[in-house]
């Protein structure tokens, strides 16, 4: 893929705008799993989205992939690969975004299978031991998923396979191996590899981390960072703040479906701080932190109070927090402006 | 006093995961047990909560050597343990509310009549609301989970606590509510505790002193 075109600079790989799930239960009720949501990924750039379990991170990464079940309603846009060059995948049905991209929103199944998923959208997932199928080999899924997005003649196709696996650092005396044989370490890179045979410019990890010990963690991250490369963007969903810490460029905090806060990763985790209150209580959880929790529960994001989610939590809160905070300035929250960096320390000491 | 005594243990024969391994921790006390994944830490902590025979060496409990294990272990020596592991969903049964499930222990020991209030209290040590006991565990978070699963395992106010990875799979915010009702939970009762983990930073900052597995079955 060529990307050295001026519009390929310009246009970020991903455009998030106002997006938003919510699922029709029975009896009319919503669960609002992502409101609004609105952030940009540009190529060489790594977006760590960080929230508790249940705040909706894994759904916005499903609702990029185009994999919400039937009751899910969506609105907004995420735009991919805008620019020339770039919209392939917006044929028929294919719903097209500003700049000749496409809407991963409005795309219909058959785009998504055919052109985004693998293609545009490289998926690292949660637990790659589930991931991958049980009754085949490596080899043989790695294969087939070559053969599949590169269309490579069969002949070469023994030879493409144990390149893919090497760039993911698979070791090509384990390719015959089935999934159960291999160790957690080994099961995450070769779901890396898979993810990475079909070049596509944006890598969406969904929580690639869970259950690993530390080393493999970092390890497995130090790997997501180097795929990315400048020619790439990854957006890593997780709740392993030093993972994210250790790769991100920026952090986006995510609280009850909403984005709270967007963050340099050098100011969200140095002397500047988080600025959202729920932020810094995420932080202060840390065992090398505080290492005191955040009182109480998240809501329900089938029962989202009127004003500010966080307010019930909130050591901070007014009158102001029954009104929902706007999304300004990269934050959501009434009270930031009031923040000098001298009344933080107090309120630690 | 919680004694491993030269423990063997392993799940094939001849093909031990741990050999020889000696831990004790002292009563009201926090040891966490470090170490990689696939070290046999977690074959440790099972042995340690009566859960898994090993092969070779002694358990001693509060001075009395363990003769059986699982369903064989006497109750007085079963009850003396709560265990939390590291993945809430396998470790819940998806057909009970969580009021059943927290009450679980008190029902399986002819304790029934306490399981409704034993439950509300104990779900309230944890952090967990009433209007969430009526749910099933596919209706909560993995955080949410959790909490009742540590419910579960202080309902019966064991002496010993054995927490395998306890907080893996949770945020940091859930980690640290935990830790602090573990630990209230021990201020109270002078209750000891196994911590099994491999975070360092997390384990040190729990507990009284860690032990480092560095070699693997050695």
């Amino acid at each position: 893929m060529t990307t050295s075109t001026v519009d390929a600079v310009t246009t970020p790989v991903l455009d998030v705008r106002g997006l938003s799930v919510r699922f029709r239960m029975r009896g009319g009720r919503f669960i609002r799993a992502v409101t609004d949501a609105h952030f940009t990924l540009a190529a060489g750039e790594r977006l760590a989205l960080v929230g508790e379990s249940g705040c909706g991170k894994s759904v916005l990464a499903s609702a990029l992939l185009g994999l919400l079940p039937e009751n899910a309603e969506t609105a907004g846009s995420a735009v991919l690969g805008g620019g020339p060059g770039a919209g392939g995948g917006s044929g028929p049905g294919g719903g097209s975004g500003p700049g000749g991209g496409t809407d991963l929103l409005a795309a219909d199944e058959r785009t998504l299978a055919r052109s985004i998923r693998g293609r545009k959208v490289g998926l690292v997932p949660q637990s790659p031991a589930a991931h991958l199928t049980p009754v085949r080999t490596v080899r043989s899924q790695l294969e087939e998923t070559v053969r599949e997005l590169l269309r490579t003649p069969r002949a070469a196709l023994r030879k493409t396979a144990e390149e893919v696996a090497e760039r993911a650092s698979f070791p090509a005396d384990h390719l015959d191996r089935y999934p159960h044989e291999l160790s957690g370490g080994l099961a995450q890179r070769a779901a890396t590899a898979l993810a990475l045979i079909g070049d596509a410019p944006l890598l969406l990890a969904d929580e690639p981390t869970t259950g690993l010990d530390r080393d493999l963690v970092e390890r497995t991250v130090d790997e997501l960072a180097r795929h990315t490369g400048d020619s790439r963007a990854l957006l890593m969903i997780t709740h392993d703040l030093a993972a994210a810490e250790r790769i991100a460029d920026r952090i986006a905090v995510m609280y009850a479906g909403r984005i709270v806060e967007i963050a340099d990763a050098g100011d969200f985790f140095g002397a500047r701080g988080p600025r959202h209150p729920y932020a810094r209580g995420l932080l202060d959880a840390l065992p090398e932190r505080h290492f005191t929790p955040t009182p109480g529960m998240p809501p329900e994001l089938g029962a989202l109070p009127e004003g500010c989610a966080f307010a019930e939590r909130c050591a901070r809160v007014s009158e102001k927090c029954r009104v929902q905070p706007l999304f300004e300035d990269a934050v959501a929250c009434h009270h930031v402006s009031l923040d000098a960096p001298e009344a933080l320390e107090a309120e630690h000491a | 006093m919680l004694e491993l005594d030269a423990i063997t243990a392993g799940y094939e024969p001849r093909k031990p995961v741990i050999a020889g391994i000696s831990l004790s921790v002292r009563p009201g006390e926090s040891v966490g047990l470090l170490g990689p994944s696939g070290c046999g830490k977690s074959t440790l902590a099972r042995v340690a909560a009566l859960l898994h025979r090993p092969d070779a060496g002694r358990v001693v409990i509060d001075g009395t050597e363990a003769t059986g294990w699982r369903h064989r272990a006497p109750r007085s020596q079963r009850t003396a343990f709560g265990v939390v592991f590291q993945q809430p969903r396998l470790s819940a049964d998806p057909r009970l509310t969580l009021s059943a499930l927290i009450a679980e222990p008190l029902r399986a020991t002819g304790r029934a009549a306490e399981a409704a209030d034993g439950a509300r209290e104990f779900a309230a040590r944890v952090g967990l609301g009433e209007d969430l006991l009526g749910r099933r565990p596919h209706e909560v978070s993995d955080g949410q989970l959790q909490r009742a699963c540590v419910a579960r395992a202080l309902i019966l106010r064991p002496r010993w606590l054995v927490c395998d990875e306890m907080t893996a799979m949770l945020d940091a915010s859930t980690t640290a509510a935990l830790v602090r009702v573990v630990e209230d939970y021990r201020a109270d009762s002078g209750a000891g505790l196994l911590a099994v983990g491999h975070d360092r930073v997390l384990l040190e900052r729990w507990c009284d002193r860690t032990v480092h597995w560095s070699e693997p079955a050695a």
